[in-house]
């Protein structure tokens, strides 16, 4: 049932992408507009696409590894359109729909999931992993607007100027992206993770917990207070800050990856 | 309704002619009502910039006959003789008069290839022209005609997208750095040419201060009060430079003014915030070392002519796609003349048709005694049809004819046979 929403969604941020492509190399403001409203579309498509799945298989979309990174990249297209908004700059959506799309096809590839379900259930478990995967999109974004300010300022600094550099954002513009991106993702790790430590409580008479993803957690939000922190308001502001950020992500990738698959008991994909 | 078009460029006449013959607003209005009243234009206008003045309209008579007489009455009008004038002017008929226009409108005919004021100057001389009552309905139709193709050349290639000049490149690379100068801070060292030529770039896009350094604090004076900023004394570095987001340097110097250790303090003392130096001065201003600390940039006068250059190439790859839109624009205005031109031709042909009429009824008068008035009137009647119906198919042929040239020669082929012809010799 729910095919024709995933071909919905395809063909949605497929154009979406192509139009975002279009709009970095001419510029043209209806291409720009018609691009953020595919990808509107996409997300409705997407959506309805997580429900379907959802309820074909009676769980939350996050169950398993391909609901969860479908929804990785719904949150990612989500953080996106709302810095897009924000800041009122589309440049970057050329570069930000692959990932979106490239989650959303793998997370229908994906093989199904025989786990069986965790104890944790309810409102408050569902925002705590929402909330976690919408902080890691949005460290994501961070990450990909980090890069392009790394290549566009590498650029400017060697005086290779491409026309590439004529259209993507200021250089300001992509550091103030970045920032509010992470921001976003620290405000929702924060709550996501003050939610998560109530089901600790909750569960602590039944289970020993002893997480390596705890750990990590504090890692990265210490990580992304700490490039925060040093990308306002000192000499790192600029190519050092982004840098960090990049680093950053890679603590991101291996909670996300090698941590969930291996360390941890309780985490498998959020 | 031809069209005819006399004027001179800056790819015809010298700027010591150009000069002369240019026209204030007021001349221009004043040209347009001595052109009508003389009875040479039926509807005018005048275009006039620093590197053109054109002569637009629609003569009463052919164009070919028109246009020796416009080159006179310029001549008279500006008190050059005409053999100082000729050999620059330039005459343009019907389609290459409009493809002129168009092209101007475009940017395609300007000095620097795609630069944006022509379509204001264009804009604002059609408005003057049109307010005055100088124009009518073929001059409408062209200059609104042109003004839709400066719009579609701006909006749909790239002619004009790029900096072409090394004090408005700097500025905009700048802008790649900073986003919008509405929150940031320039300062210009030098009070010349070049230095002015910045600052306007710099107010252009919005810089929020201006700070001028000079050594003659005179003219530092003067520059910044000429442009709104604030004049700062010469060598007060520790002050001046941890202020400036931008600074622009275009003095006349043996040793570099601006050296690694300068900008190293002000870079602590502005939270290596991101700074940006144009050093337009030869030899060079600012020592080269600078370029390397963490959060400059640095560009120098070749750097910044590169990317002039580079601009300059990429618009021209544009041509073809502005030509395109110049071409599909003519054709259209051309359709559009020649639709009017059919039904004028129609009309008059239908009108001489029943003079022809009523002559031949007049001619066999005599052979048509013994028919009543009704019955005349009734044979009249009857010829008209015919003649009404003999009109009818090659008229609807001509109306749904698609292509231009063609419609346009049988246009043309149908007053030549039918009608006495006012047209080009």
């Amino acid at each position: 049932m729910h095919y024709g929403f995933f071909i919905l969604t395809v063909a949605a941020y497929g154009l979406s992408f192509a139009l975002y492509l279009l709009f970095l190399n001419t510029g043209k403001a209806l291409t720009g507009r018609l691009a953020t409203l595919l990808l509107a579309g996409g997300m409705v498509a997407h959506y309805f696409a997580l429900l379907a799945r959802s309820r074909g298989l009676h769980t939350v979309p996050y169950h398993d590894l391909s609901g969860s990174m479908s929804l990785f990249g719904w949150l990612l297209a989500l953080t996106y359109l709302a810095l897009e908004f924000y800041h009122r700059q589309r440049s970057v959506g050329a570069l930000v729909l692959p990932f979106v799309l490239v989650f959303f096809v793998a997370a229908h590839l994906a093989p199904a999931d025989r786990l069986s379900p965790t104890e944790a259930h309810g409102t408050s478990f569902a925002l705590h992993v929402t909330l976690s995967i919408l902080a890691y999109s949005a460290f994501a974004l961070s990450f990909v607007l980090s890069l392009i300010f790394l290549v566009e300022e590498r650029l400017l600094h060697g005086h290779k100027l491409r026309d590439v550099v004529w259209r993507l954002p200021p250089l300001d513009l992509l550091e103030q992206m970045s920032q509010s991106s992470v921001l976003i993702g620290l405000v929702s790790f924060g709550i996501g993770t003050a939610l998560g430590f109530l089901w600790v409580d909750r569960l602590s008479h039944k289970y020993s917990f002893y997480d390596p993803k705890y750990a990590v957690t504090l890692l990265l939000f210490v990580s992304y207070a700490v490039y925060f922190r040093l990308a306002r308001t000192t000499g790192w502001r600029g190519a050092r800050a982004s840098k960090l950020c990049v680093l950053n992500f890679l603590i991101v990738f291996l909670s996300f990856t090698v941590v969930n698959f291996y360390f941890s008991p309780s985490h498998r994909f959020f | 309704m031809e069209i005819v078009l006399v004027g001179l460029n800056h790819r015809t006449a010298p700027v010591e002619v150009r000069e002369r013959v240019s026209f204030t607003a007021e001349q221009a209005r004043r040209a347009s009502e001595e052109l009508r009243s003389r009875g040479l234009l039926e509807e005018t206008l005048v275009l006039s910039t620093c590197n053109r003045s054109e002569v637009y309209g629609v003569p009463p008579e052919s164009s070919h006959e028109t246009a020796p007489g416009l080159s006179n009455f310029l001549s008279e009008f500006h008190s050059v003789h005409i053999d100082v004038l000729g050999v620059s002017l330039y005459h343009h008929y019907d389609r290459e008069a409009v493809h002129h226009l168009f092209r101007v409108a475009a940017g395609l005919d300007s000095m620097m290839l795609g630069e944006a004021e022509i379509l204001g100057q264009v804009r604002e001389a059609y408005r003057v022209a049109h307010e005055q009552g100088a124009t009518g309905p073929v001059l409408n139709r062209l200059f609104q005609g042109a003004l839709e193709v400066g719009k579609r050349v701006r909006s749909e290639t790239e002619l004009g997208a790029r900096p072409m000049s090394v004090a408005s490149a700097g500025v905009r690379l700048a802008e790649r750095i900073f986003g919008k100068l509405h929150k940031h801070a320039a300062l210009v060292l030098g009070a010349g040419t070049i230095s002015e030529q910045v600052i306007a770039q710099l107010r252009d896009r919005g810089i929020a201060r201006l700070l001028v350094m000079n050594r003659s604090q005179e003219r530092a004076d003067g520059l910044a009060k000429q442009h709104g900023g604030e004049a700062l004394r010469w060598g007060d570095w520790e002050r001046a430079l941890p202020l400036a987001d931008v600074i622009v340097s275009s003095v006349a110097t043996e040793e570099p003014v601006l050296l690694r250790d300068m900008l190293e303090r002000a870079m602590a003392a502005r939270g290596n915030h991101a700074l940006f130096l144009m050093d337009l001065g030869l030899p060079r201003n600012i020592d080269a070392a600078v370029g390397k600390l963490y959060n400059v940039y640095l560009y120098n006068m070749d750097d910044l002519s590169d990317i002039v250059e580079q601009n300059r190439r990429a618009r021209e790859s544009e041509i073809p796609k502005a030509d395109g839109i110049v071409d599909e624009h003519v054709g259209k205005f051309l359709s559009w003349q020649a639709s009017v031109e059919l039904v004028g031709v129609l009309e008059e042909l239908r009108s001489k048709m029943r003079e022809e009429r009523a002559e031949f009824i007049r001619s066999r008068v005599d052979t048509l005694r013994h028919l009543s008035e009704a019955d005349r009137a009734h044979l009249e009647k009857l010829m008209d049809e015919m003649l009404e119906g003999l009109l009818l198919a090659p008229a609807q042929r001509l109306r749904g004819e698609k292509d231009l040239r063609r419609k346009i020669q049988n246009v043309e082929a149908l007053r030549d046979l039918f009608l006495a012809r006012r047209g080009k010799p």
